[in-house]
C-alpha cells in the first residue's frame, strides 16, 4: 500500500469519566472510500470530530501527507483540505444555496484589499460546483429552507468539495433522505472518489457502506473491532462484528492482532493491547 | 398556470406589503390633507424619523443575529444627561461627543458580553434598560438641563444646505448599514449566526465576536441618536427616549427583519421607520387625539409581528410549493 493520505494513530479521547476512544488508528488513501460503522456510542462521530478539528484528541496523532498535524478548529482542518458533511447538513436555512456553500470562505471582489463579497463570482462557482457533482438543485439564489432534504444534502456536499477538498467525511449522509436522493448521494460519493478525493462515510446503514466503500472499519465501545475490504466481506459479517464487537476471523487466532498493533500502521484493529493484556478483538465483550 | 400566477402575485404582495402600505398611506393622506404633500412636512417627518432610523439600523443587525436590544431608549436618556453634565464640567464638545459615543459603545459591549454567555438578549437588555435609566436619573437628580453648545444644537436642529442635519446623519448611517449588511462578510455572518448558530460555528465563524460586535454597534448608534435628540430638544433630560426602543423595534420588524434571526433588510427598516412616522404625522394633521396615535403605533407593531411570523411562514410554504411545481421530477 502506498503512503496513506491521512493517518490517525492511536487516538484516545475521554469526556470526563467516559472513555470515548481507546487508541484507535485509521488510515485512508487518496481516492479511497472507507465506511466507518458501529453501534450508537461506538465512537464514530467522536473520531471524525477529532479529524475535522471539532474536538482535539487527548493522545495520539494525525498525520497528513506524512507530516503530523494538529487541528484545533474546523477551520484548521478545512484549511488542510479535510471537510465534513454534517448529519444535519449544518446549513443556515435562511441563507441562499450560494451563501451556504461559501459560508466562512466568501470570495472577495478583486482589487486592492477589497472588503466586499463578490456575489456574481460565487453564484457562478456555486452553479458550476453543483453541476460537476451531477446534482440537481434549484437556482443558487434560493434560500436553503425552501429546498428538499435531498437538495440540502447536495448543497452540503457541494460545499465540502468547493475548495479542493482532499478528504470528505460524511456523517450519516443518507439518514434523512428519500430513496431517490440516497441514490444521488451514493453517486456523488463515487464521483468524489473518481476525482481522487478520499471519503469516510459514517453510517449505520450497512447498504451505504457495501454500495460505496472500498473498505469498512468497525468500531465498538471506542475501539476498532476489525476491518474488511468490501470485496471480501458480506453484510451479515459486518453486522455480526458491529453487534458482537468481535472479529470472527480472530476467534482463536488473536496472535495476528498483536503483530498488526505492533506495526502501528494502517487501520489495524486491536491497538492498545498494552492497556488490556490479551484482549485482542474481544476487549469490548462487556454485555 | 393562472393559479400559479395569482399565487406568485399574492406572494409578492405579502413580501412588499410595507412598501404598498406606505404608498397607499401617502396617497390617502395627500387627498385627506392639503398640508401633507409639502416639502416642509416631508422634511419634518424625516427629521422625526432620523434618530429612530439611526438606532433601527443597529437593531437590524441585532435582530439578524436573533437578538434584541431593549436598552436603547434608556441609553438615549443617559447620553442626554451626560452631555449636559460634561458640558457643566467645562469640557468642550470635541471631548464630550467622543466620550458619550464611547459610553454608548461600552454599554452595548456589556449587553453583548452577557448575551455571549448565553443569557437571553431580552432579559439582559431589559436589565440594562432599567439600569441605564436609573443611572440617568441619579446623574441628573431628575432634572432636565438646557444645552447651550452650538455644535450639539446644530446636530439636532441645524441644516446642511436645505436638509436638516439629523436627516443627513440618518441617511449616512443607513447607507453604511446597507453596505455592511448586504456586501460584507460581517453582514452575512450576522445573518448566519441568527439563522442557525451551530451551522455558523461549524463553518468556522466566530459567533461570539459577531454578537459582541452587533451589540457594540447598536450601543454606538444609540449614543449618536441620543446626541441628536438632545440637540433637537435643546436639553439633557433623564426622561428622553422613553418607549423609543419600541418604536425602533416596530420599524425594524415592520420592515421585514425577522424577530427570529437570519433575515434582515435595510431598505425595509428605512421604510418601516418612515411609515411609523408618516402615520403619526398624518393622524396629527387630521386632528386625531394624540393619545390615539399611541394606540395606532401599538396596533402597527402588532400587525408587523403578525406579518413577520404567521404570514411569513405561509409565504415560505407557498414558495416551496411553487418551486416543487416548477421542478416536478425532483424527489
Amino acid at each position: 500500500m502506498t503512503a496513506p493520505l491521512v493517518e490517525m494513530r492511536n487516538i484516545s479521547k475521554r469526556f470526563g469519566a467516559i472513555v470515548a476512544l481507546r487508541q484507535v488508528s485509521l488510515a485512508i488513501g487518496a481516492g479511497e472510500v472507507v465506511g466507518l460503522v458501529g453501534d450508537n456510542a461506538a465512537g464514530k462521530s467522536t473520531l471524525m470530530k477529532i479529524l475535522s478539528g471539532v474536538h482535539t484528541a487527548d493522545a495520539g496523532e494525525i498525520v497528513l501527507d506524512g507530516r503530523p498535524r494538529t487541528f484545533t478548529s474546523p477551520m484548521d482542518a478545512r484549511g488542510a483540505g479535510i471537510e465534513m458533511v454534517y448529519q444535519d447538513f449544518a446549513l443556515v436555512p435562511e441563507l441562499s444555496v450560494t451563501q451556504n456553500i461559501f459560508l466562512g470562505r466568501e470570495l472577495l471582489q478583486s482589487g486592492a484589499r477589497s472588503r466586499f463579497v463578490d456575489k456574481p463570482k460565487m453564484r457562478e462557482r456555486a452553479t458550476h460546483l453543483i453541476e460537476r457533482l451531477g446534482l440537481r438543485v434549484p437556482p443558487v439564489d434560493t434560500p436553503v429552507r425552501a429546498i428538499s432534504g435531498g437538495q440540502q444534502q447536495a448543497v452540503a456536499i457541494a460545499r465540502a468539495t468547493a475548495f479542493d477538498a482532499r478528504l470528505v467525511i460524511m456523517d450519516e449522509p443518507t439518514a434523512n433522505l428519500a430513496a431517490a436522493a440516497i441514490a444521488k448521494v451514493r453517486a456523488a460519493i463515487g464521483r468524489m472518489k473518481s476525482h481522487g478525493v478520499a471519503v469516510i462515510v459514517i453510517s449505520h446503514r450497512i447498504e451505504d457502506v457495501l454500495e460505496t466503500a472500498d473498505r469498512a472499519v468497525v468500531l465498538k465501545h471506542g475501539s476498532v473491532v476489525g476491518e474488511r475490504r468490501i470485496a471480501e466481506t458480506r453484510g451479515d459479517e459486518l453486522v455480526h462484528m458491529i453487534v458482537a464487537g468481535q472479529d470472527p476471523r480472530d476467534a482463536g487466532a488473536s496472535g495476528g492482532e498483536g503483530v498488526e498493533a505492533g506495526s502501528g500502521a494502517g487501520a489495524g484493529a486491536g491497538a492498545g493491547g498494552e492497556d488490556e493484556p490479551g484482549a485482542g478483538g474481544g476487549r469490548s465483550a462487556s454485555p | 398556470m393562472a393559479g400559479l400566477d395569482r399565487r406568485r402575485l399574492g406572494l409578492l404582495a405579502v413580501r412588499y406589503a410595507l412598501f404598498l402600505a406606505l404608498g397607499l398611506w401617502l396617497v390617502a393622506m395627500s387627498l385627506a390633507s392639503e398640508h401633507f404633500l409639502t416639502w416642509l412636512n416631508f422634511l419634518n417627518v424625516a427629521r422625526q424619523a432620523a434618530p429612530i432610523l439611526v438606532i433601527a439600523v443597529g437593531m437590524t443587525f441585532v435582530m439578524a443575529t436573533a437578538g434584541i436590544d431593549l436598552s436603547v431608549g434608556s441609553l438615549v436618556a443617559l447620553v442626554s444627561v451626560l452631555i449636559v453634565t460634561f458640558f457643566g464640567l467645562g469640557l468642550p464638545a470635541e471631548a464630550v461627543i467622543p466620550a458619550v459615543l464611547a459610553i454608548g459603545l461600552f454599554s452595548g459591549l456589556v449587553n453583548g458580553y452577557f448575551v455571549r454567555l448565553g443569557l437571553p438578549p431580552f432579559v439582559v437588555t431589559l436589565a440594562m434598560l432599567t439600569t441605564l435609566r436609573g443611572i440617568a436619573f441619579v446623574v441628573s437628580d431628575g432634572y432636565a438641563t438646557p444645552v447651550k453648545d452650538d455644535f450639539v444644537l446644530w446636530l439636532g436642529r441645524g441644516k446642511i444646505g436645505p436638509i436638516h442635519t439629523p436627516i443627513v446623519l440618518a441617511v449616512i448611517v443607513a447607507i453604511i448599514g446597507w453596505v455592511v449588511l448586504s456586501k460584507t462578510r460581517f453582514g452575512l455572518y450576522a445573518l448566519a449566526v441568527g439563522g442557525r448558530e451551530e451551522a455558523a460555528r461549524a463553518m468556522g465563524i466566530n459567533v461570539d465576536r459577531v454578537k459582541l460586535a452587533v451589540y457594540g454597534a447598536i450601543g454606538l448608534l444609540g449614543a449618536l441618536a441620543g446626541i441628536v435628540l438632545t440637540g433637537r430638544l435643546g436639553n439633557g433630560s433623564p426622561n428622553a427616549g422613553i418607549m423609543l426602543e419600541l418604536e425602533v423595534i416596530a420599524a425594524t420588524v415592520l420592515g421585514g427583519t425577522s424577530l427570529f434571526g437570519g433575515v434582515a433588510t435595510m431598505a425595509g427598516t428605512v421604510a418601516g421607520a418612515l411609515f411609523i412616522n408618516f402615520v403619526r404625522n398624518g393622524l396629527n394633521l387630521l386632528g386625531v387625539n394624540p393619545f390615539w396615535v399611541q394606540v395606532a403605533t401599538g396596533l402597527i407593531l402588532l400587525l408587523a409581528v403578525l406579518l413577520n411570523t404567521v404570514v411569513n411562514r405561509r409565504v415560505t410554504e407557498w414558495a416551496r410549493v411553487l418551486r416543487t411545481d416548477e421542478s416536478e421530477d425532483e424527489p
